[in-house]
């Protein structure tokens, strides 16, 4: 079967069928037939098609698999106006695409901030030095033969929704919450290396370094340190992808995404924070008042309808499945209500899927759809009783000029028309 | 590790030794040296060296100034690295060294590490000092061109906004977001309207090119 005419049995079957497969801007709602007209039998399953009669792709064909071709618009995604180099930029995960809990390794948003360091893990070395009792020198090797474990992590971008304080601006859940994905890490427990260096009892802070380019460090509390925090060399499965850090990378469960150092090279202890530029100049919140907050770890309580959302408008009249993902930094999420008016009303949302430790939740809410305007929202509650906030409720507090941490309630209004469009209401 | 071990379902810790495992090897004091260019606020990490404000406008204008502009003012969207001073509290704050970062080790440590963009690590310790003291005269914070920046007064400078940073104090100042029970119905008096629409301002991808740089 040649990609012509899979093509073509595509366009025959959109034209014929009304599958609704168009895109948002052309006529939506095709129903199924009028009652009168007599109903056309589906070329689709009275014709023999060529995937049901010649032969496929043998294995090996596809050694490393990829998505089906009929997915290609499945991709990260960036905004070009937003940075001025492609090497010190932002993607986005399409979030509109996904579903479960599980991000897939090819979709999770990248940032770097000079590139991609493509580097042969056996040439990778882990140096920790500082206040500890005997600095030492690790190979891929050597943390490979040390007690690992599997753990399920959110990683956000501290930024995501990032251009939306000041009012909506970037239509689609993508651009405006697609700075974070959630996947299977395994590795080694910080605390095991740490150990093994033996910390002095002087030792507060931890400064991780990258071997990028940029030397990505950023300073991190012992006590996290101690914690949860994870030397992952691995995600969802397989070696972590180059632009995720391979061959190593620190995970710090909860905590804003510019901390896991990618491409992990050396940890330093010392007694107090480094304040890196990444900790000073960037990844601090600047309040209506001029002050900045800063060590703001923690990424609080967020959720976000992703279906129906701008790239995913609603097509179909009657039954549909509203769909959202939902994280907390601070624990697991407990609760999600899910507003159709605009937050005057609300309903609780089916948690399907595991919930877990600073883990995305997916949730649902099946609902009938007459063709009215909807507002809809969504509003998540984790383990220590925390609330996420209107946007309105954020802005009281922050202002607009914090950049970081906007964890506001996300309004979509669906037009009468299925059409779904980034707003913000009054 | 109470809420690290939420996710072990055999609830047992499995990276507990009793004894060393024995894996790595000692790192040479040569592997440190090479390595540990970190800088903090305290002057500890700071390389031996100096430099003038005088000389590190000549390296700015040949190694920086095609990002970040002859003055510090950035070029497209690069860093704007100076002026800013009184904006913080502006509905568009300029964060620049100047007007924002809160300590000077912060400079010193960027560019031994991440500069000039395409080409880190190829600067000596005495360009950096240098460097760094030109961006101090381009934000005031210095005035003498000729005021040479070594490790020995690094320390001493302060920089004008150090004083506005405050750790993270979100769970007292914003305790009214934990609120276990959140209102259901009739939460607003009346149907919202729409205030804002981001079709309007029409810069998402795809839709249409992105806008001119601000």
């Amino acid at each position: 079967m040649s990609d012509r005419s899979s093509a073509d049995i595509l366009d025959r079957r959109r034209f014929l069928g009304g599958a609704g497969l168009a895109g948002a801007s052309v006529a939506l709602g095709a129903m199924p037939s009028v009652a009168g007209e007599t109903a056309k039998p589906d070329p689709l399953i009275t014709e023999v098609q060529d995937w049901s009669r010649y032969l496929g792709d043998g294995v090996d064909k596809r050694p490393y698999g990829s998505p089906s071709k009929f997915e290609k618009n499945v991709v990260r995604r960036d905004v070009p106006w937003l940075t001025a180099s492609a090497e010190s930029s932002v993607n986005f995960t399409p979030l509109h695409e996904l579903d479960g809990i599980i991000t897939p390794s090819g979709l999770c948003f990248e940032r770097h901030h000079s590139g991609i360091a493509e580097i042969n893990p056996a040439d990778h070395r882990l140096m920790i030095n500082g206040l500890v009792d005997k600095p030492l020198v690790f190979t891929m090797e050597d943390i490979k033969r040390m007690p690992r474990v599997n753990r399920i992590h959110f990683l956000e971008c501290a930024a995501n929704s990032g251009m939306e304080w000041r009012g909506a601006q970037l239509n689609g859940c993508q651009f405006t919450h697609g700075m974070i994905h959630n996947v299977l890490y395994t590795g080694v427990p910080l605390r095991v290396l740490l150990e093994e260096a033996g910390l002095k009892p002087s030792a507060k802070w931890l400064m991780l370094e990258g071997a990028d380019a940029a030397g990505m460090n950023r300073s991190l509390p012992i006590k996290k340190a101690m914690d949860d925090v994870v030397l992952a060399f691995a995600m969802n499965g397989e070696a972590l992808r180059p632009e995720q850090g391979y061959p190593l990378r620190a995970v710090i469960p909860g905590w804003e995404g510019n901390l896991w150092v990618k491409w992990l090279r050396r940890i330093e202890a010392g007694d107090q924070p480094w304040q890196t530029r990444e900790e000073t100049s960037k990844y601090t919140d600047l309040l209506a008042d001029g002050r900045s907050r800063k060590h703001t770890f923690v990424m609080d309580a967020k959720s976000v309808v992703t279906n129906p959302s701008p790239q995913a408008p609603l097509r179909q009249k009657g039954r549909n499945v509203l769909s959202g993902v939902a994280w907390s930094g601070r624990g697991t999420v407990k609760r999600v209500d899910v507003s159709l008016d605009g937050g005057r009303n609300w309903q609780t949302a089916r948690i399907d899927g595991p919930v877990l430790d600073k883990s995305m939740v997916r949730f649902y809410v099946d609902f009938d759809w007459n063709g009215q305007e909807l507002m809809i929202q969504s509003r998540a509650m984790d383990s220590t009783g925390y609330v996420q906030p209107s946007k309105e409720e954020l802005r009281k507090v922050r202002g607009v000029n914090s950049i970081y941490h906007n964890n506001g309630i996300q309004t979509w209004l669906v037009r009468s028309g299925g059409e779904t469009e980034n707003v913000e209401i009054g | 590790m109470a809420e690290g071990s939420a996710q072990q379902v055999a609830g047992r810790e499995p990276a507990k030794v009793a004894t060393q495992l024995g894996l790595g090897r000692p790192a040479l004091p040569e592997e440190i040296k090479a390595w540990d260019i970190d800088v903090r606020p305290d002057g500890r990490g700071l390389p031996v060296g100096k430099g003038t404000a005088k000389q590190g406008d000549e390296i700015f204008q040949a190694q920086c100034a095609s990002c970040h502009g002859e003055f510090g003012q950035g070029v497209g969207r690069w860093p704007v690295l100076a002026g800013g001073a009184g904006t913080l509290k502006a509905d568009r704050p300029d964060k620049t060294v100047g007007s924002f970062w809160p300590d000077l080790s912060t400079v010193f440590d960027y560019i031994q590490r991440a500069m000039p963009y395409g080409n880190a690590r190829s600067l000596s310790s005495d360009e950096i000092y240098a460097l760094t003291a030109y961006i101090l005269t381009m934000n005031d914070v210095i005035k003498d061109e000729n005021f040479e920046l070594n490790e020995k007064n690094f320390a001493s400078i302060k920089m004008p906004n150090a004083a506005a940073f405050y750790d993270d104090d979100r769970e007292i100042a914003e305790k009214q977001f934990w609120n276990k029970e959140p209102c259901m119905k009739n939460c607003r008096p009346a149907s919202p309207k729409v205030t804002g629409r981001a079709i309007s301002v029409d810069v998402t991808p795809d839709s249409k090119a992105g806008p001119k740089v601000d």
